[in-house]
């Protein structure tokens, strides 16, 4: 039981990563991008291409499986998913902007995923794969309970993250910035707010984040090309029970739907796992659309 | 043709390209002065400052502020071009305290001039003081109103369009607020405004167009118009039933 | 008949099963604007719905009714419109996008029940040796397979002539005034949730029927006959039929289908042996390219050249 729950936050704390990118773009960019979660796999296997380039030259921090290495790894994937991101929206999404059904973009964004997903597989191959194959032992915390060093860098990394993001969003102008353009898109751009550039950042902090996430799974779980689609449900439910647009609540989703995933086995068997989210989702969207903090802003109700 | 401070030649836009709503409006504005645009419904009054606000797309015309054609400008530019548009509706951002409220309108400045404007909001307007750090939605209409002409005159324009500034609120606030207009034309700032409530938007200002039809129909001196028994019959009569 | 003959029958059946597919996300994309995201979930629920109703009794196991194919085809539709009901009224009167991704929820989650659910579903090994409808009155599979392409081309017709009259039926105008203008059909009294939930179900109903008759013919259910490609190559075949074009439908069907299984054809006969992975890859990203370009490029899609009745079709 405890280390059902110590998994369940660990797998939620890396669906919450990707649920904030993917709520910030729901929220200021109006669409739901169904190509966000391939960012996580492409974000994974661009450190992963990145750690090839380097090679193991430095040997693990502490306990750890990595060295500073993977941390470079993970810069630079950060930085390629933010041009793949930019990538897709300036030959894609924006030329669709205006369509007269504005599902069209989400239906885009459905083939692009698609595309993202089997690029991956093309280049790095189906098979599972691995940033170190340092063996850890799992120190034991609690009786019942033993966790990998790994698990805690990913814990603590995304708590860092989680709060730096806080602060960026309530503290800086951009940040200020893209929470009114989440609100009022006209009325920002009538208070002098270039929103093309708001949106282009938009972009780089949802992509980056899905690349950290993609990171964090590859180094406590494996690498595959399906990272991404099987992530995908589970976010979506996150940003949605969450409510749309909103950070704190995207990270509460993700940890729900976390601890819900690594629970359900005592109830239903594991096989059934990727289901949970679904259920999640419905009884959400049944219940209360909004999500837990939903403002009547970000409402789901049309 | 120039001379004026604003000035809007023959401007044709919509909301879309194939649809236009106005079809060749004229207007000036000059120098701390305050003009009323009145008209019946469906006159394209709101299209037309919309259409100067860059907020929707104009086909044909043009429009000048000081000289230096505005015409094409993003919406974002019009801050840093001196001209500031306040809409009727949706005009703060509810989810945001009212100082940011107040910073995001000066986001084309730099930060310490930034800084130092919001200062002088507070200074212009005490009321929002004491909701410093409130998120906007708990403020009334008058409140919002106030707070998004001050949010509005952050960037110290030439000319502030509004776009029925007394709408929603009791006779007392709308008297108040158009005795804030009033000091700020008097201050040197320009207002061009569209308005239902015609006869007291006519009573404090300067000149007065009438729209129909997306066209321009008559204009003058205020004082003038207010006596003009068409108008009188047709917008005034009107405005006054609405009431 | 000659080998290629045999096969262009085959191919046809498939081709025409899938064309019921595509009008039924037609109905919800083209002509409705919803976006299904889980076409290959309501195709899968259609098949294993008729596999369990007509499949002979199995020890141990769920179903096995042995019930008259139509029966059972039916049945199935049913099934699948269960299925659209629940996501249906969970999310269509939310923003447009839940239902995108409560559908892609669904057919998740219905992959998960027909590899895991073995009492029901067979697992892995899906349920095997279904009986094939009026198999023992031909007397060799090529005239069966001709008289099974007759039936699906007979039932596309139907679905594409009754299709037709429903989007020019009063009903059909509902629709279209629902899709141009919310506000205005909600005025006129017509409730804008319930035409798209009757859409929605329809169309979910159709892509199920077409189920059960994929598996009246292949005689077989298995979870690899149901991957979540399915979704996305029945999608290609619609955008490049045009939506809100039911001829175009079809055609595209026949067209995207033929491409996949020429490219197919030609990796396997192309690329060495240790390439044939990537080879697979290339082929999806074909479909995810037709899909991205024509979206982009030939909004109205690249067969149907008849003025489409949708506002979705092409830019304005």
């Amino acid at each position: 039981m405890l280390q059902a729950l110590a998994d369940g936050i660990l797998t939620g704390s890396i669906i919450a990563l990707g649920a904030i990118g993917l709520t910030l773009t729901m929220g200021i960019l109006r669409f739901a991008n169904f190509a966000h979660a391939e960012m996580i796999t492409w974000g994974a296997y661009m450190a992963l291409g990145a750690l090839a380039l380097m090679g193991p030259f430095m040997a693990p921090l502490g306990a750890l499986s990595f060295g500073l290495p993977l941390i470079i790894a993970m810069v630079i994937a950060a930085v390629l998913t933010s041009l793949l991101a930019l990538m897709i929206d300036h030959l894609v999404f924006r030329p669709l902007h205006g369509r007269p059904n504005d599902m069209t973009i989400v239906f885009s964004s459905f083939g692009v995923s698609l595309l993202v997903r089997m690029v991956v597989l093309l280049i790095f191959g189906g098979s599972a794969q691995y940033y170190s194959n340092t063996l850890q032992i799992a120190v034991p915390v609690a009786p019942g309970l033993r966790i990998l060093p790994d698990q805690l860098f990913v814990l603590g990394f995304t708590i860092v993250t989680v709060i730096s993001l806080h602060f960026f969003l309530q503290r800086t102008r951009l940040g200020l910035a893209m929470r009114a353009l989440a609100e009022n898109p006209t009325l920002a751009r009538v208070n002098g707010i270039d929103t093309r550039v708001v949106i282009r950042w938009t972009w780089v902090i949802g992509a980056s984040l899905a690349a950290v996430a993609g990171v964090l799974y590859g180094l406590t779980v494996q690498l595959r090309p399906e990272i991404g689609f099987h992530l995908l449900l589970p976010l979506f439910a996150a940003v949605i029970i969450g409510g749309v647009g909103n950070v704190f609540g995207a990270v509460v989703g993700g940890l729900i739907v976390g601890l819900a995933e690594s629970l359900s086995v005592f109830i239903i068997p594991p096989s059934y796992k990727l289901a949970v989210p679904f259920i999640i989702l419905l009884i959400v969207l049944y219940v209360r659309p909004t999500g837990i903090f939903g403002s009547a802003h970000h409402a789901g109700a049309k | 043709m120039s001379g004026h401070l604003f000035q809007a030649n023959n401007v044709v836009a919509g909301y879309r390209p194939d649809l236009p709503i106005i079809h060749g409006v004229s207007m000036h504005v000059d120098a701390a002065e305050m003009v009323t645009i009145i008209g019946p419904n469906g006159a394209g009054k709101s299209t037309m400052i919309k259409a100067i606000a860059g907020v929707l797309p104009i086909s044909s015309g043009s429009v000048t502020l000081a000289g230096k054609d505005i015409t094409r400008l993003p919406t974002h530019g019009m801050a840093a071009a001196s001209i500031a548009y306040v809409p009727q509706t949706d005009n703060v951002f509810t989810t945001l305290t009212i100082n940011e409220n107040l910073l995001l309108g000066a986001s084309s400045l730099p930060k310490a001039k930034a800084l130092e404007q919001v200062g002088k909001a507070y200074d212009k307007f005490p009321a929002l003081k004491q909701y410093r750090d409130k998120k906007a939605k708990v403020l009334s209409g008058g409140q919002r109103q106030m707070l998004a002409v001050a949010r509005a005159l952050l960037t110290d324009p030439h000319l502030i369009m509004l776009d029925e500034p007394s709408a929603g609120l009791s006779p007392l606030m709308v008297s108040d607020v158009f005795a804030r207009l009033r000091e700020l034309v008097e201050s040197g700032v320009s207002v061009l405004m569209v308005e239902q409530n015609a006869k007291a938007a006519m009573a404090v200002s300067h000149r007065t167009y009438v729209l129909a039809e997306g066209r321009n129909r008559v204009e003058g001196v205020s004082s003038a118009l207010a006596q003009d028994p068409e108008v009188i019959a047709i917008y005034l009569g009107a405005g006054g039933r609405k009431r | 008949m000659t080998g290629f003959a045999a096969y262009l029958v085959f191919f046809l059946i498939i081709a025409l099963t899938y064309s019921i597919v595509v009008m039924g996300l037609n109905l919800q994309w083209g002509f409705t604007g919803l976006f299904n995201a889980g076409v290959v979930g309501f195709f899968a629920v259609g098949a294993y719905g008729t596999a369990v109703l007509i499949g002979p009794e199995r020890a141990g196991a769920i179903g096995g009714f042995g019930l008259p194919f139509p029966i059972g085809v039916l049945g199935g539709a049913a099934l699948a419109a269960l299925a659209a009901l629940i996501v249906g009224l969970a999310t269509l009167r939310l923003r447009e996008e839940y239902l995108a991704i409560a559908t892609f929820g669904i057919a998740i989650s219905i992959q998960l029940i027909a590899l895991n659910f073995e009492a029901l579903t067979g697992g892995a090994m899906g349920l095997i040796s279904l009986p094939r409808p009026m198999l023992d009155v031909f007397s060799s599979p090529a005239h069966y397979n001709l008289f099974y392409l007759g039936v699906v081309a007979i039932l596309a017709l139907v679905v594409y002539l009754a299709l037709e009259r429903a989007v020019t039926s009063p009903w059909g105008r509902v629709l279209k005034a629902v899709r141009e203008d919310e506000t205005a059909a909600r005025s006129l009294g017509k409730n804008p949730v319930l035409i798209r939930l009757q859409s929605f179900v329809l169309g979910c109903t159709l892509i199920g029927f077409a189920g059960g008759l994929y598996v009246g013919f292949i005689g077989y259910v298995s979870p690899l006959d149901f991957l979540p490609i399915l979704t996305f190559q029945i999608w290609a075949m619609l955008i490049v039929g045009g939506s809100g074009n039911n001829r175009g439908a079809i055609a595209g069907a026949i067209g995207v289908w033929g491409l996949w299984t020429m490219s197919g054809l030609l990796i396997s006969q192309v690329l060495p042996v240790q390439f044939q992975s990537q080879g697979g890859a290339i082929q999806v990203i074909l479909i995810g390219l037709l899909i991205v370009l024509t979206l982009l490029f030939r909004p109205r899609g690249l067969i149907g050249e008849r003025e489409t009745v949708s506002k979705h079709a092409g830019p304005r």
